[in-house]
């Protein structure tokens, strides 16, 4: 079985996020891009699951400019087999991904298909579901926990309501939530093999997708910010305070 | 004019609170509104749904496959139901980020995600960045409007109505390659987290499983929900749907205490429509001052145990 793993490159996480001041957008110049987190986590699993027997291959890929092949080496080196960057000059709204998506499957026919629940650029939390919807297979998301059990997965999601569970037959889309694992850090040798292992890049209009009915993007402002309060010194004045504002 | 089409969430035995929230955000897009109630022997589900504020029409679809959330069976519904309307939106918590996008891509559009505002009938504010940036964004011209809805930003509508209720027969049949095991829930008899007025939240300061008792206690004494941390649920002092911040609920209580939290941002993020943050925390120089109402530095312990005997 193949395990295809949907990554995308996205501002570092530990970034401190600025809004442009003519409101065109976050500021990205010379900022640390990386791998999504979450994205990171669906690779460790699926790095698991082929450890364990239960894969043969797993292969990153991402959409976007040759900027990501950045993030797909980074894939490469935590030890996927290969790499394919679907290329796009433009950012890729989640519905054209996932279309995007659908005619790799269609190329590799894998048995999983693993993305994190979300990226944390555009939060959007849609691209797997799409891939589930668009291809008519079942999707699992937000899973905390997953075992494979030949021809279908069991599925732990982390739901409002506590953990819910499902059992999917395979192929199926499993989106990751952090508590999944804990993604293995990549050793220096692993990064030097990485560089010799397969990145095939695909165009998109190779793949016969055209972008379309793309949600316009606008003006980005900062968040409205929160007045300073006040600090008290006691559980006495705290109770003072909260008496005053209606709230005990 | 919008026709508006909210798609329920329920337990099949009462509607959750971000559904009234929908129908305030569909009551700013303006038009008509129905609400579907997808699920099986769900009417209580759809009694309330039709007493809530503005809506014209309750469409319940009523089948035994359909009693557990499966967005591919939901979503077949879904879409069977969208082509008579101009919006399809849901609450964006667990259900509706795994229903609505799944139902966007269907329907052949792409989906906005997380409405906050209105600009328009087809144009909004969402974050992104963790809601680092407030973006606007628009749907294309003429193609259906499918969404998620941020709970935390909008007030429940009233529940003073009497809309129709209509049955309408599944289109789909069940999905066999998905099978609905179970719901594992902490069963808490404390308010629910989403909905709850008050929350009292704890964090890696707070040490311990042990420790944590201490914050269910004094949110008992208070009538709150409890709430957590990333860190205080990853160290296993509580469980994981206590989890408050971007990767966990989104809230907006009127009063929120936070214990031994530091105040990274994506815990932040989860809070910053609370009404009144109130932070206790012994380093007086940890982030969560920057954003709490009220602040006091010192030891969570003690000032629990002094609230403990001032409140009585």
């Amino acid at each position: 079985m193949k395990i295809l793993v949907g990554i995308k490159r996205v501002v570092d996480y530990n970034v401190r996020i600025r809004v442009l001041s003519d409101g065109s957008g976050v500021d990205t110049d010379g900022v640390k891009m990386s791998v999504n987190p979450f994205d990171e986590i669906a690779l460790e699993e699926a790095l698991r699951i082929k450890e364990a027997g239960n894969a043969d291959e797993v292969i990153v890929v991402s959409a976007g400019g040759d900027e990501c092949q950045q993030q797909l080496r980074t894939g490469l080196a935590m030890g996927a087999d290969r790499a394919i960057q679907i290329q796009s000059s433009e950012a890729l709204q989640p519905l054209s991904v996932a279309r995007a998506f659908l005619k790799i499957i269609e190329r590799e026919d894998p048995g999983l298909v693993i993305f994190g629940k979300q990226a944390i650029d555009d939060d959007n939390s849609q691209t797997g579901q799409m891939l589930a919807a668009l291809w008519d297979r079942p999707q699992a998301t937000f899973a905390s926990k997953m075992v494979v059990n030949g021809s279908s997965a069991t599925v732990t999601r982390e739901v409002d309501a506590g953990l819910e569970t499902v059992e999917v037959d395979l192929p199926a889309v499993v989106t990751v939530d952090l508590r999944l694992n804990e993604p293995r850090f990549v050793k220096l040798p692993d990064i030097m093999k990485a560089k010799r292992k397969p990145l095939d890049v695909v165009a998109l209009d190779e793949l016969g997708v055209t972008v379309e009915g793309n949600i316009e993007v606008g003006n980005h402002a900062p968040p409205p910010q929160r007045e300073k309060g006040v600090m008290v010194e006691d559980a006495a004045q705290l109770i003072t305070e909260l008496k005053n504002r209606g709230l005990l | 004019m919008s026709r508006i089409l909210i798609i329920a969430e329920h337990d099949g035995q009462s509607l959750n609170i971000s559904t009234a929230k929908c129908v305030s955000c569909a009551q700013a897009i303006g038009g008509d509104i129905d609400i579907a109630v997808i699920g099986s022997g769900a009417d209580a589900v759809a009694a309330e749904a039709a007493a809530l504020d503005s809506v014209t029409k309750v469409i319940v679809v009523d089948a035994e496959h359909l009693e557990a959330p499966v967005a591919a069976n939901w979503a077949a519904e879904a879409v069977a139901l969208a082509a008579d309307y101009s919006h399809v939106i849901g609450p964006s918590t667990t259900m509706g980020r795994d229903l609505m996008p799944r139902i966007a891509a269907l329907a052949g559009v792409n989906q906005i995600s997380d409405i906050m505002e209105v600009n328009g009938p087809d144009s909004f504010k969402r974050p992104i960045y963790a809601g680092n940036a407030i973006v606007d964004v628009s749907a294309p011209a003429g193609s259906t409007v499918v969404a998620t809805v941020r709970a935390a930003s909008w007030k429940a509508a009233g529940s003073s109505g009497g809309a129709a209720v209509e049955q309408r027969a599944a289109s789909s049949s069940a999905a066999t390659h998905t099978r609905y095991i179970g719901l594992e829930s902490g069963g808490s008899e404390r308010p629910d987290l989403q909905s709850a007025s008050k929350v009292v939240s704890g964090g890696r300061g707070v040490g311990s499983e042990d420790g944590f008792q201490v914050i269910y206690q004094l949110a008992d004494k208070l009538g709150a929900a409890v709430g957590a941390s990333r860190a205080a649920v990853d160290a296993g002092y509580c469980a994981n749907d206590m989890q408050v911040g971007q990767t966990g609920k989104i809230i907006s209580p009127d009063l929120y205490m936070a214990f031994g939290i530091s105040g990274a941002i994506q815990h932040v993020t989860g809070i910053k429509d609370a009404g009144t943050i109130v932070a206790v925390n012994k380093d007086s120089e940890a982030p969560i001052f920057e954003i709490a109402d009220i602040g006091l530095a010192g030891d969570l312990f003690s000032v629990i145990a002094d609230l403990d005997e001032l409140l009585g």
